[in-house]
C-alpha cells in the first residue's frame, strides 16, 4: 500500500532510463569482459598455427582429416542424447509428481532428490567403480558390459546434470491457473487431454530450455568422461588431450569451436519458442492445487522413491569408500582419510578457500544475474542490447569449463590488459565461476519471469514508480524461491567445480574440488572421496539453510501463491 | 561431530599460526610451479626453508600436462618464478619457447653430466638442471593374477602374450606424459620398425588407456586391473600403503624422464631464485629426493630404497630427451592414427 502512496513528485521518466541504461550496460560490460574478450583470445588460436601466425581454417582442414578426433563428435553426441533422454524424462515425471499430485514427502525427495549437484562429479566416478567396476558390488548387473565407457558416462552424467533438469521443471512446473484446470474439468475433459492442451503447453518453454539445459551440460561435460570413460573419447576429453597432453592449443581452440556449436543451436531455438510463450500466471491467476488421488499419488511416490534410493546408493558407497582401510582388500573402517595429513592438496586450507568462493559467488552472482535477466524480460527499449545480453547469457554453458579457463589466461594474463591485476586472485576465481555457470541461472530466472504477467510492470510505470521499486517491492519477493534456488546453486557448483578453476588457483587459492581430483590422480582414492564427502556434506549444510529459509519466507511473502 | 571438530581445531590453529609468522617475517616469496607428487611438496618446502628460513614457496602443484600448459599459456606474462620438479621433456619445450632464464647453480658440476642440461657441456650456462630419475615401471596386482591366472610379468615383451590379453592398462601418450615416455623409451629401445611392431601386438592385449599416468597403477593397487604401466614412484609408494601389488621393472630396459628445475625468465625474484636454485643441486636436496626416488643426480648419494632394484642405473635405457621431444609430434600422430581411431567400440 505505502508503495501506492508514495508517488516521488519530480519523478520524470529520463533519469530513470538513464540509469536503467547505466545498469543495462554494466551487465553487458560484465560478460563482455568476463566472457566474450578471455573466448575470443581462446578462440583466435583457432585460426592461428603454433607461432601465432594467421593460417586460416588449416586447423580445422586437419581436425576432418584425422578420424580419431572426428569419431569423437558422433560419441559424444550418441552420449548426450541417452543421457538427454534418461534425464529429462526421470526429471519431468518427478517434477510432476512435486507439484501436481499429491503423493507423501514431497519435501523429503525434493531434498534427496537435489543431492547429487551437491557433490563434486568425482563422487559419481568413485561410486561407479565401487559399485560397477571389476571389483563391484553390482558388476553382475551390466552383464559383462564394462563400466569404462559409454555406459559409465551415461550413468555418471544422468546422476549429476538430473537435478540440474529437476530444478528448471518444477520452476516451470510450479506456476500454474488453477482457472483453466476448472474450465477443463467442468467441461468433462479427460485427464490426458487436459495434460496435453493445458499442462505441456504451460510448461512448453521450460522443457524444451530443460532438454538444451541437458544435453549441452551433457555434451561439454569433461569430470565424468575422464574418470570413467575408459578409451571412449568424446569432444570435452579430446580438449583435454590436445591441451594438456600435447599443449596443443590451436586444436584445442577447434575442438572447443565444434563444441560450441550445441549453444548457438539452442539459442536459436530458444529465441524461436520464446516469442510463442504467452505469459502464463497472469495477474488473476489462481494456483492450482492438486486433489489426492490415492493410484496417481503412489505410482508418482514409488517412481520418485525409486530414484531417490538410486541416489542415496551412490552417495552411500561414496561415503563407504571414504572410511575404508585400503578397497578392497583391507576393509576395516577408519577415518583417517579425514586428516589429509601429509598428503598435499591444501586438506583443510582447501576446504576454507572453496568456502569462501563458494559464498562470494553465491552472493555477487544471484544479485547480478537475477537482476540482469529481470532488465532483459521486463524493461523496454535498447531491445538490441537487452537481446545481445540474452545471447551472452545462453553461452557460458556451451562452453566446457577447462576452454573457459584457459581463456581466462590467454586473456587476463596478456601483458597490457587492464584487467591485469585480477589474476591470480580470489576475484578471478569468483568472475570465472559466475560466469561458468551463469546459464542455467538465468534461465531460472527468465523461466520465472515469465510466468509473472507484464501487468505488474506496466501499473508500476503507470503509477510513475522507479523500476528498481517494483523490482524490490514486487518482482523479487513473488520470485523469492528462484532467487533462493539459483544462490544456492551457485553455491554447490562452486564448491564442486574443478575444470575451469585447475587453470587460475594459485598456492593462495587452492580450492577442495582440486584437491579431490589430485587426490585421486595420485591413487589416494579414499582420501579423495573423503575430501568429495566434506564438499558434498558442506553443501547439505548450506542446501539446508536454504530450505529452512526458503520455508520461513514462503510462509510470509509468498502466501498468496498458496491461497485457497 | 565432536570427532570432526577435534580434527578441524588444530589445523586452523596451526594455520593461523602459520599465516601470523609468514606475515611477520617479512619473507621473500616465490611462486614455485611443479609436478612434484602433493605427497611431497611440504617436505620439500621444509628441508628447503631449515637451510633458507628467509624465502617462502608458494606452491603450484599440478600434473605434468596442467603446468606445463599453464606455464605455456602464461608465456606473455609468466607467473611462476622457479619451475622446481617438471619432467625434463616439458622444460625442454618451455626453453624452446624462451620461457627459462639460464643459470648455472653454485655446486651443478657435482651433478652426473646427464642430469644437466646438455648446453652446459657446450660451456653455456645451463637452462635446467635435474633433480631425479623417473622410471617407467609395471604395477602387478598378485591377488587378481592368481584369481584370474594372469603370471606375474618380468618383461615387456611378456604383456603381448595370450594371458594377457584383456588384462594391460596403459596411459594415453595424447594425454600424459607417462604415456609419451613409454612410447618414446620403446622406440629408442627397440628402433621405429621393432618398435611399432611391438605396440601393434601390445595394442590387443590392452583393456583400455587412461588419461592419467598413475591411474593403470592406482588401479592395478585397487584391483581394476590385474597389470598396469606407469612408473616406480606410485607403484613404490602404493606398495607401501599396502596395497597387494608388486612393481616388475621389465628386463629389456626402463625408460626414464628426469623431474628438473629451472628460473622462468623475467621472474622479479632473480636473487630469491638462484638461492633456490642452488640449494636444488645441493647434496641435501638429493638426499632428500632420494627418500622417494632411487636414482638422484648428485653421483654417490643414492641409497638403495624400498621397492625398487639395486641395480636400477644399469636398467634404465640410454633415453635420449632431445630426439623425443623432436619427434614428439609426428610419433603422437603416428600412434593415434595406429590404436586411437580403433578406441570407439
Amino acid at each position: 500500500m505505502r508503495a501506492l502512496a508514495w508517488i516521488p513528485p519530480m519523478s520524470r521518466l529520463s533519469p530513470e532510463a538513464l540509469i536503467r541504461l547505466l545498469v543495462l550496460l554494466a551487465g553487458v560490460a560484465l560478460l563482455v569482459v568476463g566472457l566474450l574478450f578471455p573466448l575470443f583470445a581462446m578462440l583466435v588460436k583457432s585460426v592461428q598455427d603454433r607461432s601465432g601466425d594467421f593460417i586460416g581454417i588449416a586447423n580445422f582442414v586437419q581436425y576432418f582429416q584425422t578420424p580419431a578426433l572426428v569419431n569423437s563428435i558422433a560419441n559424444s553426441i550418441r552420449v548426450a542424447l541417452t543421457t538427454t533422454v534418461i534425464v529429462v524424462g526421470l526429471a519431468f515425471l518427478c517434477a510432476y509428481g512435486i507439484t501436481r499430485t499429491c503423493m507423501p514427502g514431497k519435501r523429503l525427495f525434493r531434498m534427496l532428490a537435489i543431492l547429487p549437484i551437491l557433490a563434486p562429479s568425482l563422487l559419481p566416478a568413485i561410486s561407479l567403480v565401487y559399485l560397477f567396476g571389476n571389483q563391484g558390488f553390482l558388476r553382475d548387473v551390466l552383464m559383462g558390459e564394462t563400466i569404462y565407457g559409454p555406459i559409465g558416462i551415461v550413468l555418471g552424467m544422468s546422476f549429476w546434470i538430473f537435478p540440474h533438469a529437476l530444478m528448471l521443471l518444477i520452476t516451470a512446473l510450479t506456476h500454474s491457473d488453477a482457472r483453466l484446470y476448472e474450465v477443463a474439468d467442468a467441461l468433462g475433459t479427460p485427464k490426458w487431454r487436459t495434460f496435453l492442451t493445458i499442462t505441456l503447453p504451460g510448461v512448453r518453454y521450460g522443457l524444451i530450455s530443460c532438454l538444451f539445459v541437458v544435453f549441452t551440460l551433457a555434451i561439454t561435460d569433461f569430470g565424468v568422461p575422464k574418470i570413467i570413460g575408459g578409451q571412449f573419447s568424446v569432444l570435452a576429453t579430446d580438449v583435454y588431450r590436445q591441451v594438456v597432453g600435447q599443449q596443443n592449443f590451436q586444436m584445442g581452440a577447434v575442438v572447443s569451436v565444434i563444441l560450441l556449436l550445441p549453444a548457438v543451436i539452442s539459442f536459436m531455438v530458444d529465441r524461436w519458442i520464446q516469442r510463442r510463450q504467452v505469459a502464463q500466471l497472469s495477474a488473476r491467476a489462481v494456483p492450482w492445487q492438486p486433489t489426492p488421488s490415492p493410484l496417481r499419488d503412489g505410482l508418482f511416490a514409488l517412481l520418485c522413491y525409486g530414484v531417490a534410493g538410486v541416489i542415496l546408493l551412490v552417495i552411500g558407497t561414496a561415503m563407504y569408500a571414504s572410511l575404508v582401510q585400503f578397497w578392497p582388500y583391507n576393509l576395516t573402517l577408519t577415518l583417517q582419510h579425514y586428516t589429509f595429513q601429509g598428503l598435499g592438496g591444501g586438506g583443510w586450507g582447501a576446504w576454507f578457500n572453496s568456502l569462501k568462493l563458494a559464498f562470494s559467488v553465491a552472493l555477487i552472482g544471484t544479485l547480478v544475474i537475477f537482476f540482469n535477466a529481470w532488465l532483459i524480460e521486463k524493461s523496454e527499449g535498447y531491445r538490441p542490447l537487452r537481446q545481445g545480453l540474452h545471447l551472452m547469457a545462453m553461452l557460458p554453458m556451451a562452453v566446457p569449463g577447462m576452454v573457459l579457463g584457459l581463456a581466462y589466461i590467454f586473456f587476463f594474463n596478456q601483458a597490457g590488459n587492464p584487467f591485469n591485476w585480477l589474476y591470480g586472485t580470489m576475484a578471478i576465481l569468483v568472475l570465472n565461476t559466475l560466469v561458468h555457470f551463469y546459464t542455467v541461472c538465468h534461465l531460472t530466472s527468465v523461466t520465472a519471469l515469465k510466468q509473472l504477467d507484464p501487468e505488474f510492470e506496466a501499473v508500476g510505470a503507470s503509477l510513475k514508480v522507479p523500476f528498481w521499486t517494483t523490482f524490490r517491492r514486487v518482482t523479487l519477493p513473488v520470485s523469492l524461491p528462484a532467487v533462493l534456488d539459483i544462490s544456492v546453486y551457485l553455491f554447490v557448483n562452486a564448491m564442486t567445480t574443478v575444470s575451469a578453476v585447475v587453470f587460475l588457483y594459485n598456492s593462495d587459492t587452492r580450492l577442495a574440488s582440486v584437491a579431490v581430483l589430485h587426490l585421486d590422480e595420485a591413487g589416494y582414492f579414499a582420501s579423495a572421496a573423503a575430501m568429495a564427502v566434506l564438499i558434498f556434506l558442506t553443501s547439505l549444510v548450506v542446501k539446508l539453510l536454504h530450505a529452512a529459509l526458503t520455508h520461513v519466507l514462503l510462509n510470509n511473502a509468498q502466501r498468496w501463491r498458496q491461497a485457497g | 561431530m565432536s570427532m570432526l571438530r577435534r580434527l578441524f581445531q588444530p589445523t586452523l590453529l596451526v594455520s593461523a599460526m602459520a599465516s601470523v609468522f609468514a606475515a611477520s617475517a617479512q619473507a621473500t616469496e616465490l611462486t614455485v610451479y611443479t609436478a612434484v607428487e602433493s605427497d611431497d611438496l611440504q617436505k620439500y618446502a621444509e628441508r628447503f626453508n631449515a637451510a633458507h628460513p628467509e624465502i617462502t614457496i608458494n606452491w603450484v602443484r599440478d600434473s605434468t600436462g596442467v603446468i606445463t600448459a599453464r606455464l605455456l599459456a602464461e608465456k606473455e606474462n609468466p607467473q611462476a618464478d622457479v619451475i622446481w620438479g617438471l619432467a625434463a621433456t616439458s622444460l625442454l619445450v618451455l626453453e624452446e619457447e624462451g620461457l627459462l632464464a639460464r643459470y648455472a647453480p653454485q655446486g651443478v658440476e657435482n651433478l652426473d653430466p646427464k642430469f644437466v642440461d646438455a648446453a652446459y657441456r657446450n660451456g653455456e650456462d645451463p637452462a635446467w638442471v635435474g633433480m631425479d630419475a623417473w622410471v617407467a615401471a609395471i604395477c602387478y596386482n598378485t591377488i587378481e593374477g592368481e584369481r584370474q591366472g594372469v603370471p606375474m610379468p618380468t618383461s615387456w615383451e611378456d604383456l603381448t602374450q595370450p594371458e594377457f590379453e584383456g588384462h594391460v592398462i596403459m596411459p594415453n601418450p595424447n594425454s600424459s606424459g607417462t604415456g609419451y615416455l613409454d612410447v618414446a623409451s620403446w622406440l629408442q629401445l627397440w628402433g621405429e620398425d621393432q618398435g611399432w611392431d611391438y605396440m601393434d601386438r601390445l595394442h590387443n592385449n590392452i583393456s583400455r588407456y587412461t588419461h592419467s599416468g598413475s591411474a593403470p597403477c592406482s588401479l592395478a593397487a585397487t584391483g581394476e586391473a590385474v597389470v598396469g604401466v606407469s612408473f616406480a614412484f606410485r607403484g613404490a609408494r602404493l606398495k607401501s600403503q599396502g596395497a597387494p601389488i608388486e612393481v616388475v621393472f621389465p628386463e629389456e630396459g626402463l625408460g626414464w624422464d628426469m623431474e628438473a628445475a629451472a628460473i622462468v625468465a623475467g621472474t622479479d625474484q632473480q636473487e630469491a631464485a638462484q638461492t633456490l636454485m642452488d640449494w636444488v643441486v645441493s647434496q641435501e636436496a638429493n638426499e632428500l629426493y632420494n627418500e622417494g626416488y632411487a636414482v638422484v643426480a648428485y653421483p654417490g648419494v643414492a641409497q638403495p630404497i624400498e621397492n625398487y632394484p639395486a641395480d636400477i642405473t644399469e636398467r634404465m635405457i640410454d633415453a635420449d630427451f632431445s630426439w623425443a621431444a623432436v619427434n614428439r609430434e609426428r610419433v603422437l600422430a603416428e600412434w593415434q592414427r595406429r590404436y586411437d581411431s580403433k578406441t570407439e567400440e
